[in-house]
């Protein structure tokens, strides 16, 4: 008997997801950087690919067992320049390094540029079930602007191939608020990745990263984007995909009942997952660690022997109670109010939070109404004084 | 002993950075009372702020040893003075235990508002005074067009004015042997009952209170058993001595004499500077002439950031007033700001002094605001009742009248810029006294100018308009009754006590609409929209809005980097610690003296 699937923004979903255990691996190889972008990329060193599959595998081999996983994502980067094969043996290894639980999501970003239907039906046969890709915006003028190579067109290819091949799942990732968008383009975006057909949407607001060529062009003189036109378009999205049956179950995350990203619920819920690669972030044991960001770093460490680990930090006490009160309060199901979240209601700031109809309460959870403002919660959250117990 | 006609004393007065202080760094060169090693610029400087601003704000006695020509040794006594207009008392003190007076020119600038000032200040004490031009060494120095203009000011022959480097030396050798020449020996009976005038003090944390005196008559010699005739106090004099610059303790001290004492009293208010110290045992009945007290031209309110913290911003304002006599306050309460203190100052450039060395000597989070001068209102019943603070302002139907301070501002401009500054004074309610030639190229024009027109804004709006070229002195110049009306300012519709000022009638419109404008940009966005009105009375005369901020939330974290996210949030929250709760609304420390930034142009 099939039981209809819980909507991505049900309190039993967000809180099931703080027990599920996943893995994150970053894969850093891109075609070139965007200028927005801060992530940890290299572009041009396609040459290493080879060499870093082995490792990711190395340092698997490194791990201490954990698991059955709920939730795999490969991030990047771009994840599918590795191709099929490369991918597929470094899910073979966390699969049989960790255990994969029945019905697990495993997810990848990838460019339309780079997706073909041999690489989709590649990656099914060798066990992903989400694909998530990275669109950003359906109008060639933004999509030049933002440095992306692909065209519009691509898009709506791309997705057509992956269901084809059999994915289950299937994301957007839009770029809002991007300085050449207008009001009327960003319409046309939404209404293009909505007739798309797929089940899942990301929407986040350009942002500018110090370090960036988008933040230097800015310096010079460039336009940059405008927090009050990113807020426009932030509920113009909202509208679209509400009106195409998708549920925004986080700021900046809608999905159709069924579709919620599993390993996006796992973060937010503060469930466990180990990091692989450059620059990956990981969550184990009450303890947030990350990897050396250097590529020739990574290998260095990896070939030789030793654990890539870069930096680590113990969240105990009352720093894990406003971690768990931030992170689940970006969720649309909110979170269970605890200590934390009655001393917030309490406090000075939470008291203003909710005349400002910014933070509720409801029954026993708080929940963020008006999401756009949602890091002033989150820092009335970190400025608590609590009792580290 | 030294005989006193070997004793000098002067003050060395000037306008504000003519070089006073290098000058008394040359000086106390060539006569070896510090060692080279030991020496650094503007060495009487010795307070951090004095240092890091480049100004003096206390004046300083120093004793110097020096030989003349004749190969006789005298004792010099110099008082380093501030030229700011907000020290001039310091100023008058210091001429007061003095027979001599170095008015320093610099010769690139020519004579200025405070030269004048000076000048006169050491006039009136019937003081010797020897005019130098400075700063010989700068090719923009027009040493002859300066000396005719300072011997104009003072009628005198030009070739009585003498010209000096400070910088490299040059001229200070024949500028000691004519302190010796020049200025007058003291006088004295140094066999009549001791007269010393307490010209300055200050507290040690050791010692207690320790005066800087002038001894005209008599001797003061450690043990001698005192009185202050201002208070009656008989205290013993423990140690008696003279500052090199090291403190040197000395049996005695004689006619013409000027050095330290310490008697034990440890409370600042019982030691009245300008007050005559004499011997108990062997009085004079006649006082020296005394001071008057220093009164503040503005007052500020002060509040702890930290509503815990008022018990030690009372701390740290008593400690504070043991060396600074003329900082006055006193317990305030706002509505908006909490617990705080109502603080008077000579002028703003005290009030920044005060609130710095709050801040980091006492390590405070401090919220200033908008000073105000002092107003006076006549109430109904004709009682008459000083106001310090605009909320202090009685309604229209409980005043008859109010008046407002008034000064005499005298301003100096080259003669191209007289059209120009008689405008500016004009458009600040100035009316005019006199304008007179300097030279052919400077102008002295006075003013009765209202305080309150002439202590915020006037002196960068005078400067930008005659390309730094003028200067501006002032002093108290009585009351008179004015059209004045209480400004208040709304804030999300509720009013800020704090936010208040008291204005000339005809200027409220424009002023209102200038301060809620500056306050728009001031205040950030909050989660919901924040009217700021400016009101008279009932009546709302000009409104702004913040509007809401709409979106304020980071993008996603990246592959699960939380820690990035939380250090971000961290970091912005930090930039909000300094923001005051107003209501409901988050107020930048700033905001409460944008009073200041209304430039009504
Ligand atoms: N070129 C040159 N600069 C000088 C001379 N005398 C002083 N200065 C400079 O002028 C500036 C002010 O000198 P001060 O000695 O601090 O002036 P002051 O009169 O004591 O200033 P206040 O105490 O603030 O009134 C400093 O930068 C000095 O280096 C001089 O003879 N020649
Ligand atoms: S493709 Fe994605 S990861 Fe690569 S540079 Fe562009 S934005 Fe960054
Ligand atoms: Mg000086």
């Amino acid at each position: 008997m099939r039981t209809d699937p819980l909507r991505p923004d049900d309190p039993v979903l967000a809180d099931r997801a703080a027990g599920w255990r996943g893995a994150y691996v970053h894969i850093p190889f891109c075609r070139r950087v965007c200028p927005y972008c801060d992530f940890a990329v290299v572009a041009g060193r396609d040459d290493l690919r080879d060499r870093y599959v082995e490792a990711v595998v190395a340092e698997i081999a490194m791990a201490e067992p954990f698991g059955p996983l709920q939730a795999v994502a490969f991030g990047g980067g771009t994840p599918s320049r590795l191709g099929a094969s490369g991918l597929g043996r470094i899910l073979e290894a966390l699969a049989n390094r960790f255990g994969l639980v029945g019905g697990s999501e495993v997810s990848l970003e990838a460019n339309p540029e780079d997706w073909t239907p041999a690489l989709a039906g590649g990656l099914v046969a060798a066990g992903f079930t989400r694909l998530s890709l990275g669109a950003q915006s359906f109008d060639p003028v933004v999509l030049g602007d933002l440095g992306r190579l692909h065209r519009p067109a691509d898009i709506g290819r791309a997705v057509g191939e992956a269901r084809r091949a059999g994915f289950e799942r299937i994301n957007l990732d839009l770029i809002l608020g991007s300085p050449a968008e207008s009001d009327a383009s960003w319409d046309r975006t939404l209404a293009a990745a909505l007739d798309c057909g797929v089940d899942h949407l990301s929407t986040y607001a350009l942002t500018v990263e110090r370090g960036t060529a988008l933040s230097r062009a800015i310096r010079a003189g460039a336009p940059g984007p405008d927090p009050d036109v990113q807020a426009d378009r932030y509920e113009r999205a909202l509208a679209a995909a509400a009106g195409a049956g998708l549920v925004r179950y986080e700021t900046s995350n809608h999905a159709v009942p069924g579709a919620a990203c599993a390993y996006n619920l796992l973060t937010w819920g503060g469930g466990e997952y180990e990091a692989f690669g450059t620059a990956a972030h990981g969550h184990r044991d009450g303890v947030r660690y990350w990897n050396v960001r250097r590529i020739d770093r990574y290998l260095e460490r990896v070939e030789a022997g030793r654990r890539p680990e870069s930096g680590r930090e113990v969240i105990v006490g009352a720093d894990r109670e406003r971690e768990r009160l931030v992170l689940g309060l970006r969720r649309a199901a909110g979170v269970i109010a605890g200590s934390g979240g009655r001393a917030l209601l309490a406090s000075p700031d939470g008291r203003r939070l909710v005349e400002a109809g910014v933070l509720a309460a409801r029954g026993d959870r708080l929940v963020v109404a008006r999401p756009l403002l949602g890091d002033e919660a989150a820092r009335a959250v970190l400025a608590l004084p609590l009792p580290d117990c | 002993m030294t005989a006193v006609s070997r004793i000098r004393n002067f003050s060395i007065i000037a306008h504000i950075d003519h070089g006073k202080s290098t000058l008394a760094d040359r000086m106390i060169e060539k006569t070896h009372a510090v060692s080279a090693r030991d020496m650094r610029d503007q060495v009487l400087d010795s307070m951090d702020l004095e240092r890091e601003r480049g100004i003096t704000i206390k004046a300083q006695a120093v004793r110097l040893r020096y030989r003349s020509a004749d190969g006789e040794d005298y004792l010099l006594n110099l008082i380093d003075t501030p030229g700011h207009v907000d020290f001039a008392y310091e100023v008058s003190r210091s001429l007061a235990a003095c027979e001599g007076a170095i008015l320093l020119v610099d010769a690139s600038q020519g004579v200025e508002a405070q030269t004048l000032a000076n000048a006169l200040l050491a006039v009136e004490h019937g003081l010797e005074i020897i005019p130098v031009l400075n700063k010989l060494d700068l090719p923009a120095s027009d040493p002859d067009r300066v000396a005719e203009e300072i011997a104009g000011v003072l009628g005198v022959d030009p070739s009585e004015v003498m010209r000096v480097s400070a910088k490299t030396g040059d001229g200070v050798d024949e500028l000691l042997e004519a302190i010796i020449t020049r200025l007058p020996a003291p006088g004295g009976d140094e066999a009549a009952p001791p007269r010393a005038l307490v010209f300055d003090s200050y507290y040690d944390t050791y010692r207690g209170v320790v005066c800087s005196i002038r001894m005209f008559d008599g001797r003061i010699s450690t043990g001698d058993r005192l009185r202050l005739m201002a208070t009656g106090d008989t205290p013993t004099a423990d140690e008696v001595g003279v500052i090199t610059p090291a403190v040197v303790p000395v049996a005695q001290l004689g006619p013409g004499e000027v050095g330290y004492l310490i008697t034990g009293i440890k409370e600042i208010d019982r030691i009245r500077v300008g007050d005559t110290v004499t011997r108990d045992d062997l009085r004079t009945e006649t006082a020296l002439p005394g001071y008057r007290e220093p009164k503040p031209m503005v007052y500020s309110g002060l509040f702890p950031t930290d509503g815990d913290d008022f018990e030690h911003l009372r701390e740290a304002l008593e400690k504070l007033r043991l060396n600074d006599a003329a900082l006055v306050f006193e317990p305030e309460s706002s509505r908006a700001l909490g617990f705080g203190f109502r603080c008077g100052f000579l002028g703003l450039l005290h009030m920044e002094i005060v609130r710095e060395r709050l801040e980091r000597e006492y390590d405070l989070d401090l919220v200033a605001t908008a000073p105000s001068v002092a107003f006076r209102a006549v109430l109904t019943g004709g009682r008459e009742i000083e106001i310090h603070s605009p909320q202090d302002l009685p309604d229209g139907g409980e005043r008859s009248e109010v008046l407002e301070p008034y000064v005499r501002a005298m301003v100096i401009t080259p003669s191209e810029y007289v059209g120009t500054v008689m405008e500016l004074l004009q458009s600040h309610r100035g009316e005019m006294g006199s304008m007179q030639y300097l030279s052919p190229v400077r102008v002295e024009l006075v003013y009765r100018v209202p305080l309150a027109e002439i202590v915020f804004g006037f002196f960068d709006q005078l400067k930008s308009r005659t390309r730094g070229y003028a200067s501006l002195d002032y002093e108290p110049d009585g009351y008179r009754a004015s059209n004045l009306v209480r400004l208040d300012v709304l804030l999300n519709g509720v009013p800020v006590d704090s936010f208040s000022a008291v204005i000339h009638a005809d200027r409220a419109y424009g002023f209102g609409r200038r301060l809620v404008e500056v306050l728009r940009e001031l205040i950030p966005r909050q989660m919901f929209d924040v009217p700021i009105q400016a009101a008279v009375g009932s009546r709302i005369i000009a409104r702004e809005t913040v509007r809401a901020r709409r979106k304020d939330v980071l993008a996603k974290c990246y592959g699960g980097d939380v820690t990035r996210k939380r250090k971000l949030l961290e970091k912005q929250k930090e930039g909000k610690r300094r923001m005051k709760m107003v209501g409901r609304v988050e107020v930048p420390q700033e905001a409460f003296i944008a009073v200041l930034k209304v430039d009504e142009d």
